[in-house]
């Protein structure tokens, strides 16, 4: 298990002062300067070498997006956009870095900014992290009037803008290119890509999206030098992360651990175990809404990370991992999340937006039984129709967790069907 | 209010500093900070917090905008509030992690309390409105309630009735967070990490 002198995010539960005294005194803001001052290609090397991958959910490796911006400008500005639009289902980790440890992402900022060329940075926080959203500002202010944003940033000889921009409920702002929509005013419906946001993102300049968590650690690790964080971990799945353990524990909570930790330990050591014990466990959705479920067979020794994950035909996603014993029904549970796409579709592909609907209404039949058992063929089918057809990936994301299901847990939809036909259904339809 | 529509004096220090986030020539960007403003302001003059055509008009003269344009934007986004709510918005999360945690029960909570019957409305004496919302990413503290700006984490059905009634019986908000006095997003029986460090 990580040791706590290698957790990152000393104040992950607000134990401590979150303002910038505290920060200080937990080491941030230090030296950033000397840090900055090896140049910009350094740094995103050593980004490169730390073998930090995307915390947002996606994995993409962090210095190699970070090189994709441009060198010289040719008259536009660069952006950083910080994508703080927190709302996975399942997923509350930015939030306790954003009230807990603003500073660790303001530094982050102004590093990351610094090693794309960037001159302003916008944070896109979802619009209900109203109090969250408090705190930040009031970090940034303390920021500024230190003198560590503004002109000459902390010392480093970069100009650097941090400004804050409050989203106001839609999951589908998640996506970058719709996040980079409803920065610049618009409804949040994602973007074609090509162009990228590296060539072509908000204002029609180059831009880079980067999760909450994946900023915020970068300064910690870069101080503490790149095999630090690299050496954590397992290989190409380096470093710690913030999990979300809920649903069915003794003691749901966040905890930051070394990705490739098994899940039996991630949920037993920290969350109190399953409730009513391992063996009570049946199933677990490992990282995410979009990911797909894992029965308690796979749960017993999979390791929690990006390529033991996807091996295993689901993902580690932003690291929210739902746990459900014995007692939950799986079916709903999905249908529930059928729900959630449905209503969170932004409407602008037809196989999402009328997919959606139609798979939300057929898993409300598995749910209460009264599909024919003809409708698991005809669900998968459509699961694949809506998936890769999309602009963006909520298709995919839509398409994935009813995969998951009808991959582990057939069986259990075909009894459903068959106790409703034969008038043994123990539930009652609603 | 809703016919005619200005932006009295603390709105307008808002909608300066809102316009001035983004660069010159990019104000559209500013859209959904001054529609938050109204609907702030209708909130603090009406108790009603919610953004009325009108309103949007205001928004799209300021930003240069044609008003269809903020229409979209403020029929999109589910925090504009279209139509007139209660001074106490109910949002109850029903996502799958809240779910497994008992909602449900929260949601009849609210239900018996306000005497709501069902989503999308108002009580009679116009203090609640309910709302069934989706992941408010609060998971580790399921099953939870947004009231207005402020999440109520860890509840029961008890504590969601006790929490309710007090607003009923004309008392204001009590501090946010989680309702059982637990620490944050910690483990419920104290932390299993961080303990040995100081600062």
């Amino acid at each position: 298990m990580l040791k706590d002198e290698d957790r990152i995010y000393k104040n992950l539960y607000g134990q401590h002062d979150w303002r910038l005294a505290g920060a200080r005194a937990r080491g941030d803001w230090e030296g950033t300067a000397e840090i900055l001052a090896k140049g910009r290609d350094a740094v995103v090397e050593e980004v490169k070498s730390c073998g930090m991958r995307g915390r947002g959910g996606a994995g993409f490796p962090t210095g190699l997006k970070w090189s994709f911006m441009p060198k010289t400008s040719d008259g536009r500005p660069s952006y950083l956009v910080v994508n703080a639009d927190e709302s996975e289902p399942g997923t509350c980790k930015d939030r306790d870095i954003i009230r807990h440890e603003p500073h660790k992402l303001i530094e982050g900022c102004l590093v990351a900014g610094f090693c794309m060329g960037a001159h302003t940075g916008y944070i896109y926080i979802r619009g209900e992290y109203y109090n969250e959203y408090l705190h930040l500002m009031a970090a940034i202010e303390e920021a500024y009037s230190a003198g560590l944003l503004g002109q000459n940033a902390a010392g480093t000889g970069w100009d650097f803008d941090l400004r804050v921009h409050r989203g106001a409920g839609a999951y589908i702002c998640g996506e970058e290119s719709a996040l980079l929509e409803s920065l610049e005013g618009k409804k949040g419906m994602p973007r074609m890509k090509p162009p990228f946001p590296a060539a072509m993102g908000v204002y029609g300049c180059p831009t880079t999206v980067n999760n909450v968590e994946t900023i915020a650690g970068i300064p910690t690790i870069l101080r503490r030098g790149a095999s630090w964080f690299a050496n954590l971990g397992r290989p190409k799945n380096s470093g710690t992360k913030i999990f979300c353990i809920s649903g069915h524990v003794n003691h749901p909570c966040n905890v930051e651990e070394e990705l490739g930790v098994p899940m039996k330990d991630l949920i037993e050591k920290h969350a109190g175990g399953v409730r009513g014990g391992w063996d009570n466990l049946q199933a677990v959705i490992p990282g995410g809404a979009s990911m797909p479920i894992l029965p308690k067979s796979v749960c017993d020794t999979i390791l929690m990370d990006f390529d033991s994950l996807k091996d295993a035909r689901s993902g580690l996603g932003s690291g929210a991992v739902i746990v459900m014993d014995k007692s939950a029904d799986v079916i709903k549970a999905i249908w529930r999340l059928a729900k959630f796409f449905k209503h969170e579709s932004c409407g602008q592909c037809t196989p999402c937006r009328e997919g959606t609907g139609w798979m939300m209404r057929m898993m409300a039949k598995m749910v209460d039984g009264s599909a024919e058992i003809s409708d698991i063929d005809l669900m998968e089918t459509i699961t694949r129709q809506v998936e890769g057809h999309t602009i963006c990936a909520f298709g995919d994301a839509a398409a994935w967790p009813i995969q998951g299901l009808l991959r582990h847990f057939r069986p259990l939809v075909e009894q459903r069907i068959m106790d409703r036909k034969n008038g043994a259904m123990p539930l009652a339809a609603e | 209010m809703s016919e005619t529509f200005k932006f009295d004096e603390i709105s307008e220090a808002a909608v300066a500093k809102a316009i001035a986030n983004y660069p010159v020539g990019k104000q559209a960007s500013a859209v959904m900070p001054l529609l938050d403003i109204v609907q702030r302001q209708i909130g603090r003059l009406t108790g009603s917090a919610w953004v009325p055509v009108a309103g949007m008009d205001e928004v799209a003269r300021r930003l240069g905008m044609p008003p269809v344009r903020v229409y979209e934007v403020a029929t999109f986004y589910l925090m504009f509030n279209t139509k007139p709510v209660g001074r106490w918005h109910l949002q109850v999360c029903t996502t799958t992690p809240c779910w497994l945690r008992g909602s449900d029960e929260i949601v009849a909570a609210c239900k018996k309390v306000s005497g709501i019957s069902a989503f999308g409305e108002s009580s009679e004496d116009g203090l609640f409105t309910l709302s069934e919302v989706e992941c408010l990413g609060a998971c580790v503290n399921a099953p939870m309630l947004q009231i207005n700006d402020d999440y109520y984490e860890d509840l029961n059905a008890e504590r969601c009735e006790a929490l309710l009634a007090g607003l009923k019986s004309g008392g204001d908000l009590p501090p946010a967070g989680s309702t059982t006095g637990r620490h944050n997003s910690e483990p419920e029986t104290g932390r299993t990490t961080l303990l040995e460090v100081e600062g």
